[in-house]
């Protein structure tokens, strides 16, 4: 089994092909997107692929170490940063493809018009601990 | 049920054993091996002295320790300043528990841990589900809490506040998952006006009971939050109000007003009014003006916004508002409801666009999303 981490950009994603921000949609498509959602967790739960779901609020800081006795130094809300991420799935599965294949599911939740919103996901393996047996 | 009345026991018991000359940490040890070992042997034959069973199973947890303890050490001595097991006091010493694990020098979180377990007796990998968090890392939480009050004299008065406080926020935290906090902050709260003839213990009671009795209406079948305007109140728990209120009006009749009990008095009047247009907003906005001045908090100031919005109008709750900064928490989305109720529908939409972007809960903000996309339909077609 091999640990995936599924991200979920509010920035610096590439665009996805069904853009409509969420306030434009009607409240049954919202409706529909969330009840997707829930279903796809419900599911990884069931098949034992499930191991975590998170959501970030947009509004953060950077934060530095400043020297001996001093504060922290902070830099933000992150108006600068191209780079945001919104939340996040953790998934245990057998291997590469399958995490694709979720993570295509997961791009694959409806939006504007009840039409996919094919939103770019970003797939990340985790560094996992070294195996037994090594030769 | 043995769980109920395990835990309903678990600060007397804990009581006599500090009262007996055992340390605090070690005694709260003992109490919870002694609660595992009932929920083991109590489902063949439950004790006919249910506290005394605990008593005696808990101090003899407590010698072993001690003397595994001491073996440990090489020091014989401690054993020799055992204090016999006598038979159980009639004092109960559950408020002065109360009191220690609501003490200044703990932080809200372990407060509010040790509270769980040394008074409401659940066990610690309940209370790390409750507040998703791994086991060992809630058991070093209280761990280090009990350390911290350890050199605290068990018989010192406490302030009554920081309990309410500790239990406010366990109410707060709702229900995620096995152990519905809410009920167990009631229940802990229940046996503390037992404890302590007190009118803010009653109005926190009441607050709670008066909340509770809602909760089934609060979300849809789908997760989503229901606004208090549009929730169902033929499902509104009438035994909790009825017992809330008889509460409230108890405290209130002794004429000591505290923060508690003006906020409960608030949920009175909502859960009073048969319909959501028959709220009497002007008792409201009153009782409002009362919590100003007892506590001068911002977010009760813009709680009264609201109130004044529903009793005076839209632009008069807008009033309010202004004073108030852009940065407190839910402004914007307060302001967004009185523009809607004001007809500038543009103007609402996007501050619940705004409000959806800033919100402190998912369930917040997908609701204010829905209003936004909702506002927006309207006004497409």
């Amino acid at each position: 089994m091999a640990k995936y981490l599924l991200l979920k950009h509010y920035r610096g994603a590439p665009a996805s092909v069904n853009d409509v921000p969420m306030d434009r949609w009607t409240p049954e498509e919202i409706s529909a997107h969330m009840q997707y959602m829930q279903d796809f967790a419900d599911r990884l739960e069931k098949t034992g692929e499930f191991v975590d779901g998170q959501a970030l609020a947009p509004e953060g800081a950077w934060v530095r170490y400043d020297g001996e006795g001093r504060p922290p130094v902070t830099d933000g809300p992150f108006a600068e940063t191209k780079d945001l991420i919104a939340g996040w799935m953790i998934i245990d599965v057998d291997g590469y493809d399958r995490a694709v294949e979720l993570a295509g599911e997961l791009s694959a939740a409806p939006g504007a018009g009840g039409k996919p919103i094919h939103e770019w996901l970003e797939v990340r393996p985790f560094l996992s601990a070294p195996p037994t047996v090594t030769e | 049920m043995n769980e109920a009345l395990l835990r309903s026991l678990t600060p007397s018991v804990l009581g006599v054993l500090v009262r007996r000359g055992a340390d605090f940490a070690a005694a709260e040890d003992a109490v919870q091996d002694a609660l595992v070992e009932a929920v083991r042997v109590w489902p063949g034959e439950r004790p006919r002295d249910p506290k005394g069973w605990l008593v005696t199973v808990a101090w003899r947890r407590f010698l072993d320790a001690t003397r595994a303890e001491a073996a440990r050490r090489r020091r014989e001595d401690l054993v020799h300043e055992e204090p016999t097991p006598g038979p159980v006091p009639a004092v109960d010493d559950t408020l002065q528990l109360y009191f220690l694990c609501a003490h200044p020098s703990l932080t809200p979180s372990s407060a509010v841990a040790l509270t769980l377990r040394a008074v409401g007796g659940l066990t610690t990998r309940q209370i790390a589900r409750a507040y998703l968090v791994p086991e060992a890392t809630m058991a070093q939480r209280i761990s280090r809490a009990k350390r911290t009050v350890s050199g605290v004299p068990f018989d010192q008065p406490g302030d009554v506040a920081t309990v309410l406080r500790v239990l406010y926020l366990v109410f707060n935290e709702g229900y995620s998952g096995d152990v519905d906090l809410a009920a167990e902050a009631i229940r802990i709260t229940r046996r503390l006006a037992v404890a302590i003839d007190h009118p803010e213990v009653a109005g926190l009671l009441a607050l709670m009971l008066l909340h509770h009795a809602r909760r089934a209406t609060r979300t849809a079948p789908d997760g989503s939050l229901v606004p208090l305007a549009e929730q169902d109140r033929d499902r509104w728990d009438k035994g909790a109000i009825a017992e809330g209120v008889g509460i409230l009006q108890g405290a209130l009749a002794r004429d000591r007003l505290g923060e508690f009990q003006a906020q409960a008095a608030i949920a009175a009047l909502h859960a009073d009014a048969p319909t959501a247009g028959e709220t009497d907003w002007v008792q409201i906005v009153e009782w409002y003006d009362e919590l100003v001045g007892l506590t001068d908090s911002p977010v009760v100031r813009l709680n009264r916004a609201v109130a004044v919005g529903e009793a005076d109008g839209p632009r008069a709750g807008l009033n309010e508002l202004a004073s108030l900064s852009d940065t407190l928490p839910r402004r914007t989305a307060v302001a967004a409801y009185l523009h809607e109720r004001d007809g500038d529908l543009p103007k609402a939409a996007r501050l619940y666009a705004e409000a959806a972007h800033k919100a402190p809960t998912l369930a917040e903000r997908d609701h204010l999303t829905r209003q936004a996309a909702r506002i927006n339909a309207d006004l497409r077609n």
